[in-house]
């Protein structure tokens, strides 16, 4: 193997599905031959000229695609240091990234005959993306959504269902993200033969994290090429930061930069009321420890015997316990640092945001916001920060507004 | 030969077929799920599968998530499934104790130290929902080295071509999920099963158990009579969720056991 390969950030997973001791696959039985199934029929589209032919038609004129980079000059002002680039996510069609993984494992689906895709959603996001191109593609689409979520997220609830698709509020454990995945994979279990699992972020069993990541990886692969149409040729990002739930976003943006070493590479996980023993936060990697849930190894918020605890964030889409496995990877061998924003500072960024650039962003992105609040001023003015812009905020007006004590009335 | 095999060549001896009951330990408390558990021998169990609680237990449905619920409200470890064991095995050295549940609550205390309390407890084998054949390095191959016995899941769609590697590490006796689905599920039938049993008996000589969808006395009687012995869980479960009187319940296994062994 050449020096430069073996010395390569981007060549996991290995043949088990693994990034160092994290990833896996660890689910039943029942969907261990769907699960090798599913990788050699990604194997075989990941070189499929065809299929990326479709994923690009799709990507230039459904989603918007490329999203805008852009600069974000009163922002820099404001902070007064670094030159702050905001990937524009939000401009997408259904306004998140989410849209991105989506139509590439709605044409797997396709390719492999299924009629009837499940999803899991927090915020509802990666719901209605799904829901989104099920109706494109006149495909049956049913959405877990914890009854708590579905109660915070009501507005997507709304589209989900205008675009036909069927919400099952799940009542077990607490009703939020990690219990819907809970019931997706009991639903997957029971339908197996006619289901496709279109899993919203970087995480599950192989090939899960890697086929994500791969349909995400557009983000970073579009900011190298603009920013460099930018900022002359060779011209790298200094710094790249994004929110971390599951982390689809974040790898999304990282993965083409991880060989790039003089690239700086920030994860920001939601810290709720703060990362300390009460365990109100849901920063897996700064505030849990490795262990195994939904088909992966990876850090997870758990008490001493292994019980998966809930976590808390202002941001539904934040609120998972657990973290891509190639996260975990990046965190313990140091290519990314991970850290954490409060409820309050995430708040603080919203408005920030607001107030500097006109863009109203989601609560999940506004923690990367506060983040770079928190280190530009300090940088020079050459250093250049690209926040991925993950998703747009109308979503989340009312949790914003409950927060600033406005009544709202509808 | 663990307690596992005994149990198994005494049943062939006997020409009976086995029955298997799940309970979720520490369900409703401990003291009360002690004493279902030391009464399930006299009931005419020939193995017990002792659930271990976890908070997200992906392959099963609303009665047992909820007994594992019950179980961890009541402050129920890993601990103390261990120290139930120890407990039950005062007054009884040869009923088989299976130690059913997902794989973290092994893997946070550590596989090694896990497998060194379990034996010691007095555990004979394990089924871990979460661990295929795949990641056999993790936990079935140092618990086989341990003397442990790892009883693998058999499903329907688990092809030809994918069972010997599904039978491989396996020992004490098959699993076969008679639906795809989670616990406590629509009925399995007889017709459906038989087959499939066929085919996993001509690859392989342990004894192959049939679980999932068994409910009732007679569908005991009509799966274990078209395999080597049949599981109920679900059923049982509801009616301790129910705070049936821990005789009631034990009746009630003792009818699902008759049924299984005239099968």
């Amino acid at each position: 193997m050449p020096d430069d390969l073996m010395n390569s950030y981007m060549t996991g997973p290995d043949e088990t599905g693994r990034f160092g001791i994290f990833g896996g696959r660890f689910v039943s039985e029942t969907l261990m031959p769907l699960i090798l199934e599913l990788e050699a029929q990604y194997e075989h589209a990941k070189t499929d000229p065809s299929f990326w032919a479709e994923m690009d038609d799709l990507w230039k004129n459904y989603v918007g695609r490329p999203s805008p980079l852009y600069f974000a000059e009163r922002m820099t002002e404001e902070l007064g240091g670094a030159k702050i680039y905001l990937k524009r996510e939000e401009l997408n069609h259904t306004g998140a990234h989410k849209i991105n993984n989506v139509l590439g494992q709605i044409l797997l689906a396709r390719r492999m005959g299924k009629e009837r895709i499940i999803a899991e959603t927090g915020a509802g996001q990666h719901g209605v993306a799904t829901a989104t191109v099920c109706a494109k593609f006149g495909l049956k689409c049913i959405v877990y959504m914890g009854a708590t979520d579905v109660e915070r997220q009501a507005p997507n609830v709304f589209r989900m269902k205008l675009l036909g698709a069927e919400v099952i509020p799940v009542t077990s454990g607490r009703g939020t993200l990690k219990d819907a995945m809970n019931d997706a994979l009991r639903d997957w279990v029971t339908n197996v033969r006619d289901t496709f699992y279109c899993i919203g972020t970087v995480a599950g069993p192989h090939p899960y994290p890697a086929m994500v990541r791969d349909f995400q990886a557009i983000i970073g692969k579009e900011t190298r090429w603009q920013l460099e149409e930018q900022e002359g040729e060779g011209r790298l990002p200094d710094t790249i930061v994004a929110a971390v739930g599951g982390g689809s976003n974040a790898m999304g943006l990282f993965h083409p930069f991880l060989d790039d070493k003089s690239v700086n590479i920030i994860g920001v996980e939601a810290g709720g009321h703060g990362v300390d023993d009460r365990m109100e936060h849901c920063a897996s990697l700064t505030g849990g420890r490795p262990g195994v849930l939904h088909g992966n190894r990876t850090y997870l918020l758990q008490d001493e015997d292994g019980q998966i605890l809930e976590g808390h964030s202002i941001s539904a889409g934040l609120d998972y316990p657990g973290i891509g496995p190639e996260h975990s990877w990046l965190h313990d061998i140091g290519r990314a640092k991970y850290v954490s924003i409060t409820d309050t500072e995430a708040l603080e960024a919203f408005q920030f945001c607001c107030r500097t650039e006109g863009i109203i962003p989601a609560l999940e992105s506004s923690h990367a916001l506060a983040h770079v609040m928190k280190i530009a001023g300090d940088l020079p003015k050459e250093h250049i920060i690209v926040i991925n812009l993950s998703g747009r905020g109308d979503k989340d007006i009312f949790t914003v507004a409950k927060h600033l004590n406005v009544e709202m009335k509808i | 030969m663990t307690r596992i095999d005994d149990t198994f060549a005494r049943l062939r001896a006997e020409k009976r077929k086995a029955f298997v009951a799940y309970m979720m330990g520490g369900d409703p408390d401990m003291a009360t799920s002690l004493e279902i558990m030391k009464g399930l021998p006299g009931a005419g169990v020939d193995i017990i599968e002792l659930g271990l609680p976890f908070t997200d237990p992906m392959a099963d449905g609303p009665t047992i998530q909820l007994a594992g619920q019950r179980a961890l409200d009541g402050g129920m470890t890993m601990a103390k499934v261990l120290e139930m064991v120890r407990a039950f095995r005062e007054g009884d050295a040869t009923t088989p104790i299976v130690l059913m549940g997902y794989y973290n609550p092994i893997y946070s205390r550590g596989v090694e130290r896990f497998l060194k309390d379990a034996t010691d407890a007095g555990i004979d084998g394990l089924i871990v929902v979460d661990l295929p054949p795949e990641e056999d390095s993790e936990l079935c191959l140092p618990a086989q080295a341990a003397g442990m016995n790892f009883i693998r899941l058999a499903t329907p769609t688990t092809d030809d071509k994918r069972l010997p590697a599904v039978l491989t590490n396996t020992s004490g006796f098959v699993y076969y999920v008679s639906i795809t689905g989670i616990t406590g599920s629509a009925a399995a039938q007889a017709g459906d099963v038989a087959p499939e049993v066929a085919r996993i008996k001509a690859q392989t000589d342990l004894p192959v158990i049939v679980g999932f969808g068994i409910n009732t006395p007679e569908q005991a009687q009509s799966i274990a009579s078209v395999a080597d012995g049949a599981v109920v869980g679900s059923a049982i479960v509801k009616q301790i969720g129910e705070g049936k009187p821990v005789a009631e319940v034990l009746a009630f296994v003792a009818s699902l056991a008759e049924g299984a062994h005239k099968g």
